[in-house]
């Protein structure tokens, strides 16, 4: 009993952004029954559910990296978008430049994409632990600028990558019954519940969040932390743009992961996550950018109006927002207990002789042995 | 330092932006020329618009032009001011804006400034400016539907996936598509946006909501290439035939390379010229002292599998060029 109980507690911050998912595909099920419905096509699996997780990759990978700046800046990091946009240019220009294009030039382009995306996390870095600059306010620099930086990194057109490479990443590999993109995000999502897993980013990361004071009187550098989590951030936005670069098959700098920052910063805040750092949860905020990503869908298959579809989205996001808010959550608490005592009332002997049984079984297992 | 040095190469990025907007140096038997346009890194259409400009309008060419590009409609009245001052011959607007500018406007016009919009037009009297350049974007949307009607077999079943909406390239290329509707020439089964940014991929998502809802379409009228490209990969992970000898046609707008290659190859059927190379006529214009009265639309041209050739796409498309018979896909 108990034991289920923990269980409960440690997952129910995921309650509320699952259930804003469930209520979404709920009505994704009344317009139609066959939502669920996959075929092959190809050899590769097909339906609304790989089309979600292939539409939503950038968008998860970029939420898990905004949900670490959130909890450890305590603000958000809005040249996500430009900064995916800027190490993607590199990466076409590496392969471009290479010749011919095997599976090594794409993964050196890749890596070297990383690095430039750790520089920007660096610079932003830089300016928000050290400098103490807002984090939105430092971002907003590349969030300005980034994209002419992208465009003449470019030759000021936008490159066309047409490599079947390429292609493959951006779509499947002959063979593989599940697209590229999807692939490519569960090993990312798997790499960082790894290291959250086997470091202790997640404490100082969560400590730095609370009250920096406290971290450093225990030993946390906070600016380090803060740092660190916008270096992830840079690989993050890097991953995101060579997803998107490769689905794309070109580069287009002007385009390219444009106000993804909005769709991040709300699958963080979806996910439960209070966008005033501290603790956090990335399973919340992966939920959640699937979440937006059905929702987009789910607008466009109750075949809304294409003048009205924003004014839906934002109606429905306030919906979900209240939904998820600490408010109706504390009520929605409270309701469970009222409704648990009143359950739990005229059945209370009953589990009470249920108790009792289980502890004579027990001991008389014990007494056996 | 680390920072330092980040910082050293953003200005260094801002000098070299602004430095191509300077450099002037005045000379008597050269045609002064201010340009305001808009800035070229916001499409490439415009980065072509801006190569084009600063190509014709040179020393060698026998004009001391400036120019300035900004998506600032303030920054670039306050430019368009500032080379009435400097006492230019002709003064060439593309505005980001198109209202608020008859104080400049009257401005030109009382220091005997002669005004040539070009691409985009102004909500101002007609007598506050010498000639507008622009493209029609009504008669692009014209080409797009004439073509459907005569070369789709009935029943015509049409996918429309609009740009920006509200925008002038989206009013004009949707207008023509919705008559027909209307007049029962083809079916409209979606109706759709890439949104603000033209997206590729919401483009890609509305084709597919279309597919996932059981429609039966056989055309994707895309207003720019990269959505038409985003509703292609659609199609492709669906399995579902297009181009030239498949199911679906593919329109596409703007005449990127890219696009005129896949129309080449048949992986598409048609695009629509937007050309953004108006440097060329009003260059005329000016030399010719022949300046027309209000406004003048480019000819702009439809290209499809049977009509295209390479001197098309070398000519008049934007972007580079991936190559002949190479498919983006």
């Amino acid at each position: 009993m108990s034991l289920l109980k923990v269980r409960f507690n440690r997952w129910s911050h995921l309650f509320l952004p699952l259930s804003v998912l469930v209520i979404l595909l709920l009505i994704n099920l009344i317009k139609g029954v066959d939502y669920f419905k996959i075929t092959m096509v190809n050899g590769v699996f097909y339906g609304n559910i790989p089309n979600i997780l292939f539409g939503a990759a950038e968008l998860v990978i970029l939420s898990i990296g905004m949900t670490l700046v959130t909890a450890a800046a305590c603000g958000q990091d809005i040249s996500i978008g430009e900064s995916g946009a800027i190490s993607s240019a590199i990466f076409v220009q590496y392969v471009l430049n290479a010749g011919e294009v095997t599976i090594w030039t794409i993964l050196a382009g890749f890596l070297l994409s990383c690095v430039a995306g750790m520089l920007i996390g660096a610079f932003n870095g830089t300016l928000v632990s050290y400098f103490n600059v807002q984090p939105m306010v430092a971002t907003l620099i590349l969030f300005l600028g980034g994209r002419s930086i992208a465009f003449i990194i470019d030759g000021k057109v936008s490159p066309i990558l047409a490599n079947p490479i390429s292609n493959q990443i951006g779509t499947f590999i002959p063979g593989v019954p599940i697209q590229t993109p999807i692939i490519l995000t569960v090993v990312f999502i798997v790499l960082v519940a790894v290291v959250l897993k086997t470091t202790n980013l997640r404490l100082y990361v969560e400590a730095v969040g609370v009250n920096p004071s406290a971290a450093r009187l225990n030993g946390i550098n906070p600016k380090k932390i803060i740092f660190l989590t916008f270096l992830i951030m840079g690989v993050c936005s890097a991953v995101a743009g060579f997803l998107a670069v490769n689905k794309a098959g070109r580069h287009d700098s002007v385009n390219l992961l444009k106000f993804i920052m909005m769709d991040a910063i709300l699958a963080v805040a979806l996910g439960g996550n209070s966008l005033a750092g501290g603790k956090f949860s990335i399973t919340g905020s992966i939920i959640g950018a699937y979440t937006i990503e059905v929702l987009n869908r789910t607008l466009l298959r109750l075949e809304v109006n294409p003048e009205a579809i924003k004014a839906f989205k934002a109606v429905f996001i306030i919906i979900l927002m209240v939904i998820a808010s600490p408010v109706v959550r504390a009520f929605a608490r409270k309701l469970l207990d009222k409704a648990k005592t009143i359950v739990t009332g005229d059945s209370v002997r009953q589990t009470g002789a249920l108790d009792e049984a289980v502890v004579s079984m027990t001991d008389s297992s014990g007494k056996e042995e | 330092m680390k920072r330092l040095t980040r910082v050293g190469l953003l200005l260094l990025g801002v000098v070299f932006v602004l430095s191509t907007v300077c450099g002037m140096v005045a000379a008597e038997e050269l045609i002064r020329v201010g340009i305001v346009n808009l800035p070229p890194e916001e499409s490439g259409y415009r980065q072509a618009n801006v190569e084009d400009m600063s190509r014709v309008f040179s020393r060698e060419n026998g004009y001391d032009a400036k120019q300035t590009n900004t998506a600032d409609v303030n920054e670039q009245m306050a430019a368009a001011m500032g080379y009435i001052r400097d006492g230019v011959d002709y003064l060439l607007i593309s505005a980001a804006h198109a209202s608020g500018w008859d104080d400049a406007l009257l401005a030109a016009k009382r220091a005997g400034v002669r005004v040539i919009l070009f691409d985009r037009a102004i909500d101002t009297d007609p007598s506050n400016y010498e000639a507008a350049l622009l493209s029609d974007m009504h008669y692009e949307g014209q080409l797009a539907t004439d073509w459907v009607l005569n070369n789709v077999p009935e029943p015509i079943n049409l996918i429309l996936i609009r740009g920006q909406l509200g925008s002038a390239a989206e009013i004009g290329r949707s207008a023509p598509v919705l008559n027909a509707a209307q007049e029962g020439k083809l079916n409209l089964v979606w109706d759709g946006t890439g949104g603000d940014t033209w997206s590729l991929e919401e483009a890609r998502k509305v084709v597919e909501a279309a597919i996932a809802a059981g429609k039966d379409f056989n055309v994707i009228y895309a207003q720019n290439d990269g959505m038409a490209q985003g509703a292609v990969q659609a199609l492709e992970a669906a399995g579902i035939s297009h181009g030239k000898n498949g199911k679906v046609k593919i329109i596409g707008f703007d005449f990127n390379r890219f696009a005129l290659r896949n129309v080449q190859a048949g992986y598409w059927d048609a695009d629509v010229q937007c050309n953004p190379r108006q440097a060329a006529q009003i260059d005329q214009w000016i030399k010719s002292g022949n300046i027309p009265a209000g406004i003048v639309y480019q000819e702009e041209i439809i290209l499809d599998t049977d009509t295209i050739i390479d001197e098309h796409i070398e000519n008049y498309g934007i972007n580079p060029d991936p190559g002949k018979g190479v498919i983006t896909r």
